[in-house]
């Protein structure tokens, strides 16, 4: 259920990303603790209600509201075999809302911003060595590139299909290489572009003095 | 300048460059050879992505061994693919990555990303998901988050092979017009005609090194088996 930022100037994407981010930690922990399924109803219509104000088109909340839809009653009928009604309602509406909260976020917030909270919530473990700003570049090398292998899967199970394979499973093997072989392109490119892969002893990167001002001999292509 | 001096590769114990001695300093310079025969090898050896098995390479003084971070900031690469060169999840974000080493106040950042993606036609694009560019774009995308750095030397490896005549013609276009230096390995051969220079590689070797219009000829007739006179 990985949706990505949707274009729009409601008051839920004006609101600052860490404003969202707390929002929704606060929202997953009060969720787990309520038990009675009317309040977490509330909670629920909320959430739509956060919804409607951040005006998210229904095409766009149609693909992940039915993958929702098709996960949770997984979940209840699971439920149902050992619990009581109540019970499956608590768990299905808890998923829902935080699922739905979740995907709200993503939706209203840029990745940078979204990036540029988490740097500022894990900076304080610099102290202890770790590289926080490989965290960061980490989260958006995967919102990056979840969509471009799962792209690759989709054209060699056609490859497959086109030459008569139909097992399932088989797209597996070849998607792994060249995954593989796509994080060692990722890698030079990363490096070309100047991100420090540097351990974490060695000092910043020096700012680099601007040279020349290309932009008026690229003018004309656009 | 770019210098390889008594330059050589191997990748494991295969040669695959062999004594290179070359000054690049012309502006606009092409790297032709058939498939194999090391021009990938020696794009990545001059901005450091590689380190020569012996020998050494330097930019602008600086030996890509042991300053490497000069050297990037000197040297922009743009590679064949450029699904595996855009690293952000969105078009404007990609270019403001390029930034980065240069500690700029947001603002900065923000104006810069937006004057490059008007120059390329990609302003309607720039909170767009990278991967939902076409082939064309991103190829766009990938020359204006190298440019947007402001390097002195760009190396384009087959920047044209993945794309229609269209985009071809376009990228070429953009090639053409750039202020600085640029080194552009290519099997496009009418790419590199008002090129300064042109260098054939063949085996590992450079085996011819002059103006486009002998070299490229050259080049046919080796691609075809036929007697060299360079
Ligand atoms: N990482 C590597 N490990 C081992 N061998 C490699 C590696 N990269 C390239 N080679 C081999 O080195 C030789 C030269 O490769 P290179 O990529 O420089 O050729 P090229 O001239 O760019 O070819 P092409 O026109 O196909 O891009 C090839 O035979 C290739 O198989
Ligand atoms: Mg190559």
């Amino acid at each position: 259920m990985l949706s990505l930022y949707i274009l729009g100037d409601s008051p839920i994407h004006r609101c600052p990303a860490w404003l969202k981010l707390l929002a929704l930690a606060l929202i997953g922990s009060v969720v787990m603790i309520i038990d009675s399924w009317p309040t977490l109803t509330a909670v629920l219509v909320l959430i739509i209600g956060a919804y409607v104000l951040a005006r998210v088109p229904w095409h766009a909340c149609w693909p992940m509201l039915r993958a929702m839809i098709i996960f949770v009653a997984i979940i209840a009928a699971c439920q149902w075999l050992f619990g009581s009604a109540a019970t499956v309602a608590v768990v299905s509406i808890r998923l829902t809302c935080v699922i739905m909260a979740a995907n709200l976020v993503t939706w209203t917030t840029k990745v940078s911003d979204l990036v540029a909270s988490i740097d500022v919530a894990v900076s304080p473990l610099t102290r202890l060595g770790v590289r926080t700003d490989r965290f960061s570049l980490a989260i958006a090398l995967a919102l990056r590139f979840i969509p471009v292998i799962a792209e690759q899967g989709r054209r060699i199970r056609e490859a497959q299909a086109a030459r008569g394979v139909r097992a399932p499973l088989t797209y597996l093997a070849p998607l792994i290489i060249k995954t593989v072989r796509m994080a060692d392109g990722v890698g030079d490119a990363l490096e070309s572009r100047g991100a420090d892969l540097r351990p974490v002893t060695t000092a910043g990167t020096p700012a680099c003095p601007s040279r020349r001002a290309f932009v008026d001999t690229a003018d004309h292509s656009g | 300048m770019i210098r390889l001096d008594h330059v050589s590769h191997r990748y494991g114990a295969r040669d695959v460059l062999h004594d290179l001695n070359l000054d690049l300093s012309e502006h606009r310079i092409g790297v032709v050879g058939s498939n194999g025969c090391g021009k990938s090898t020696l794009a990545r050896l001059c901005n450091g992505l590689i380190l020569p098995s012996s020998g050494a390479v330097s930019v602008e003084g600086h030996d890509t061994a042991k300053d490497s971070s000069a050297v990037r900031s000197l040297v922009g690469f743009v590679f064949q693919d450029p699904d595996l060169q855009i690293i952000m999840p969105t078009v404007g974000e990609d270019l403001a990555f390029s930034l980065r080493p240069h500690r700029l106040p947001k603002a900065e950042v923000a104006k810069r990303v937006d004057q490059w993606l008007h120059a390329y036609g990609l302003q309607s694009h720039r909170d767009h998901p990278a991967h939902l560019l076409s082939g064309g774009q991103k190829q766009l995308l990938a020359i204006a988050a190298v440019l947007i750095a402001e390097p002195q030397v760009v190396i384009f490896d087959e920047p044209t092979t993945l794309l229609d005549l269209a985009n071809k013609r376009r990228i070429m276009d953009i090639v053409l017009r750039l202020d600085q230096q640029v080194i552009v390995v290519t099997h496009d051969l009418e790419f590199l005609t008002d090129f300064d220079r042109v260098i054939v590689l063949d085996q590992g070797r450079v085996v011819c090194d002059d103006r486009p219009q002998p070299a490229l000829a050259h080049y046919r007739r080796l691609a075809l088996g036929e007697p060299p006179v360079c």
